[in-house]
């Protein structure tokens, strides 16, 4: 496991870092000089958690490479809230050019460097979901199966938000979107349908996948430094709560994805060459309805007769996520 | 720059877009009162001294502790730490154990020979303090070092008050106590033994004194006849308790009784198991929940094979025994009795049904007010007489040392603020921290370190200390559980988890600012600070 926990720091175990811990224990984000590769003034929404993420990973990948870093980026939220013309609040390298072919810009951004000789200089390409596990899936698969030197990030917040909250392929069943209404007999998105990109990506058999919440930080900037060590295709999965899609309180961001963590949902894992390595264990198990709950686009899941089969379908989901990814601690007899 | 095909406009950083205007209220950075200090009759700033604690600096820790309460090795001793029953922790594991690390301070102090920083410039005025307790030596302390000039007029012939004379040595080594006391007198407070006040005007004009603290305690033992008993056999727990100080050890006998449910009934029972009764018993007249004595005392007192006798009065006394009547509850929570009788054997009976305050000294100050054998003060401390105050077990209040160490204090800075014609004005208190402004994700599991105990053997037979120390890693582990509740520990938290590099770090110690003209105010700083020191305020808009 690339993270461990300090025990005997209790005031600050868990924190970004505080004084008690050695500065090498503490988060790239506790630096007051850190990158700060996505700058203030860009237009999120409060409490965005993909602007979060963007520069939690980013960041810590600007420290893993010196400084020696460029980012192609896809269509979407984070395009743009981050580059409305003529500006711009990134403060890396950065390329967008289509919605779909983030990874093969990223491929020859890749081999642009080493044709130059310039392989010290590394490529991150970057998206939401939509850009990711719906559109831009065909040019993502070939960058892996290449094996090209990328690490590519996905910022999964479950929904196209940008045009409106429409489902994507990483919507979770029973949401609620402008496209998976909750009306009907089986109200929001479907079960059975969607993807969990983490798991393709490992069938590639590619040398490092990952999956991390903004909800720990210690973890996520292990795992991007991790992948800067090794060279070839990497995959990087975050979850990043939208507090507009998702209908949670903008100061819930990181409680909503610790919760996704601590009821198995979501599992939070690393993988080396297709198999698992570690995962993070989940602390203090919750019931998914806690996890619901917080959501407005689970809304019509807790009106006056609550739809517990629904809920309990979902339960199942998160219990065969701890089973499969053992999340929950063995038990001392 | 030379721009590309149709592109008119230079690029720019987002840095010009000012997202501080969609801001509806915003965080501000806060000192919640952590509830221990809430908690402490001293008045201890105990997250504070934690603070320095935390990374060892137990020199600051401790200079930080002395500026509430001068006796820390003492009070770590002989506190009933409501701070701990208060502690946020409980919520999440177990409280701090506060009370040992103020001892291990304390230890460390008298161990290093730490000293007190020294006294403001000259006042030029002079106070009486009346009694050495810990009300009279807190008082001394505070005002000594205000720049006042001090002299403890003390009735007795060793200093310390309820603290020698109400406190056994297995409680409270002597040692212990005789070395905190010495240090507040090397500030330059004078002590005179044996010079009991008879009559406070007298004693000011004698002494040039320009104001009078009063705490002579409450010595005297309350008093009941028990019916038939021998006169001889039945002794008072104050008395006992102070003999057992002197030459002269009390006479107990093999089988004593000890009539009362106070912890001063707890301490008699124990001291007199270890004196050498075979049978020690308290005799209570209501239930265990309804006993005043603290309950780990009642723990410590049952596990030393002392026995207590619940719902039960003693009826009338006898040869060598005594005759207790069974009592019930009634509806109202008050003892009944019911007619059953029970005959136990007694060598000696002891009352421990609480103390009066020797109030002779106020012969002639008809405008201090006594009610119910206490004196009357108000919110300064000041009695009804103009420039004479009064704190401890004297006044009205639960009768503990840190009462008494609180009192002193804050009679002292009215003290102080009268001397110089400048009335002391209380600071306002910071609201609450409770525990629902903790988020306690970010404290690892971290249980309570027990405190070591000597064995049972020498528990019950010789005066030795029942409670051992912390060791110096185990109270730094102690320490380090604090949640440094509603106060800034600079975890970094706020400044990692804003979306909009909206927070200031402002260097080591120096804590954060928030920078308002990008703060969008989404409040996850806010939401994600451990201990809950940031608040959102509403704009004005």
């Amino acid at each position: 496991m690339s993270y461990q926990i300090k025990k005997f720091y209790q005031t600050g175990t868990l924190t970004a870092g505080n004084r008690l811990l050695p500065s090498e224990d503490h988060c790239v984000q506790t630096d007051p000089k850190r990158h700060n590769s996505l700058d203030s003034g860009h237009r999120a929404c409060q409490g965005c958690g993909e602007a979060l993420g963007t520069r939690y990973a980013i960041d810590a990948a600007m420290k893993a490479t010196n400084g020696q870093l460029i980012v192609a980026n896809a269509t979407g939220c984070l395009e743009v809230f981050s580059t409305p013309y003529p500006e711009t609040s990134w403060r890396v390298p950065w390329v967008h050019s289509l919605f779909g072919n983030t990874a093969a810009v990223a491929t020859g951004l890749a081999a642009a460097m080493r044709v130059k000789g310039k392989s010290d200089i590394r490529v991150i390409a970057q998206g939401g979901d939509g850009g990711t596990t719906d559109i831009g899936f065909g040019c993502l698969s070939g960058m892996f199966e290449r094996n090209d030197d990328v690490l590519y990030i996905c910022y999964d917040n479950q929904a196209y938000m940008n045009t409106g909250i429409q489902r994507s392929s990483a919507t979770p069943a029973a949401a609620r979107t402008a496209t998976t209404m909750a009306v009907g007999d089986s109200p929001g998105n479907a079960f059975g349908q969607g993807k969990f990109l983490p798991t393709i990506a490992m069938a590639h058999g590619i040398p490092y996948v990952a999956t991390a919440t903004v909800s720990d930080l210690h973890d996520l900037e292990a795992k991007v430094k991790r992948a800067m060590e090794i060279r070839g295709a990497r995959y990087i999965h975050i979850l990043v709560p939208c507090p507009l899609g998702w209908g949670t309180a903008s100061c819930d961001t990181i409680r909503v994805a610790r919760m996704a963590k601590e009821t198995g949902i979501f599992p939070v894992f690393e993988a080396e060459n297709g198999e698992v390595t570690s995962v993070l264990k989940i602390r203090k198990k919750q019931p998914i309805a806690a996890y619901l709950k917080m959501q407005k686009r689970y809304v019509h899941l807790f009106k006056k007769s609550p739809k517990t089969d629904v809920i309990a379908q979902l339960q199942e989901i998160a219990d065969d996520n701890i089973k499969k990814y053992g999340l929950l601690e063995e038990k001392c007899s | 720059m030379k721009k590309s095909f149709a592109i008119t406009l230079d690029p720019g950083t987002s840095l010009a877009n000012h997202t501080g205007s969609w801001r509806t209220s915003r965080p501000v950075y806060t000192n919640f009162l952590p509830p221990c200090n809430a908690a402490c009759p001293a008045g201890e700033d105990i997250q504070g001294w934690l603070f320095h604690a935390e990374i060892g600096n137990y020199e600051k820790a401790w200079q930080s502790l002395v500026e509430n309460n001068p006796i820390p090795a003492i009070m770590g001793r002989v506190c009933y730490h409501p701070c701990e029953d208060s502690c946020n922790r409980k919520f999440i594991d177990e409280p701090v154990s506060i009370n040992s690390v103020e001892r291990f301070i304390g230890d460390e102090a008298l161990r290093n020979g730490w000293s007190f920083e020294k006294p403001k410039p000259s006042s030029g005025k002079r106070v009486l303090v009346i009694g050495s307790g810990p009300a009279g030596l807190s008082a001394a302390y505070q005002l000594v070092r205000a720049g006042h000039k001090v002299e403890i007029h003390e009735a007795g012939s060793m200093s310390g008050g309820m603290l020698r004379f109400g406190i056994p040595k297995y409680r409270l080594p002597r040692e212990v106590l005789d070395a905190e006391i010495k240090r507040i007198l090397d500030l330059g407070v004078t002590l005179k033994l044996n010079t009991k006040v008879t009559n406070i005007p007298e004693a000011m004009k004698a002494g040039k004194f320009d104001a009078v603290f009063m705490a002579v305690g409450a010595h005297v033992g309350k008093h009941i006849e028990i019916p038939d008993a021998d006169a001889n056999k039945v002794m008072d727990a104050v008395s006992v308790l102070r003999s057992m100080e002197g030459e002269e050890k009390p006479m107990l006998g093999k089988r004593v009784v000890v009539y009362g449910g106070g912890n001063t009934a707890i301490d008699v029972a124990r001291s007199a198991k270890r004196m050498g009764a075979t049978d020690s018993t308290i005799v209570y007249r209501r239930t265990r929940e309804r006993m005043p004595a603290t309950v780990s005392e009642v723990d410590e007192v049952l596990e030393e094979g002392i026995k207590i006798k619940w719902l039960s009065t003693i009826k009338h006394g006898g040869e060598s025994e005594i005759t207790v009547e069974k009592m019930k509850l009634d509806d109202k929570g008050f003892p009944q009795p019911t007619g059953e009788l029970e005959t136990l054997k007694a060598d000696s009976v002891v009352l421990a049904l609480g103390q009066d305050s020797d109030l002779s000294l106020l012969e002639g100050l008809s405008d201090i007010k006594i009610k119910d054998g206490m004196v009357e003060v108000g919110s300064d401390m000041m009695t009804g007489h103009s420039g004479v105050f009064a704190g401890g077990d004297m006044v009205p209040s639960d009768r503990t040392v840190a009462v008494a160490v609180g009192h002193g204090k804050k009679a002292a800075r009215y003290i102080d603020g009268w001397l110089r014609g400048k009335a002391y004005i209380l600071p306002p208190k910071h609201e609450l921290a409770s525990f629902e402004k903790i988020n306690p994700w970010y404290y690892s599991d971290a249980p309570r370190t027990a405190r070591p105990m000597i064995d049972m053997q020498h528990r019950q037979s010789t005066f030795d200390e029942v409670q051992g120390g912390l060791e110096e890693t185990i109270a730094l582990f102690e320490a380090r559980r604090c949640l440094s509740c509603g106060n800034c520990f600079g975890c970094n938290n706020c400044y990692s988890v804003c979306p909009d590099n909206a927070v200031i770090k402002l260097g080591p110690g120096r804590r954060f600012k928030i920078n308002l003209d990008y703060c969008k105010g989404c409040g996850l700083c806010v939401e994600e600070c451990p201990c809950g020191a940031i608040k959102m305020v509403q704009e004005d808009i």
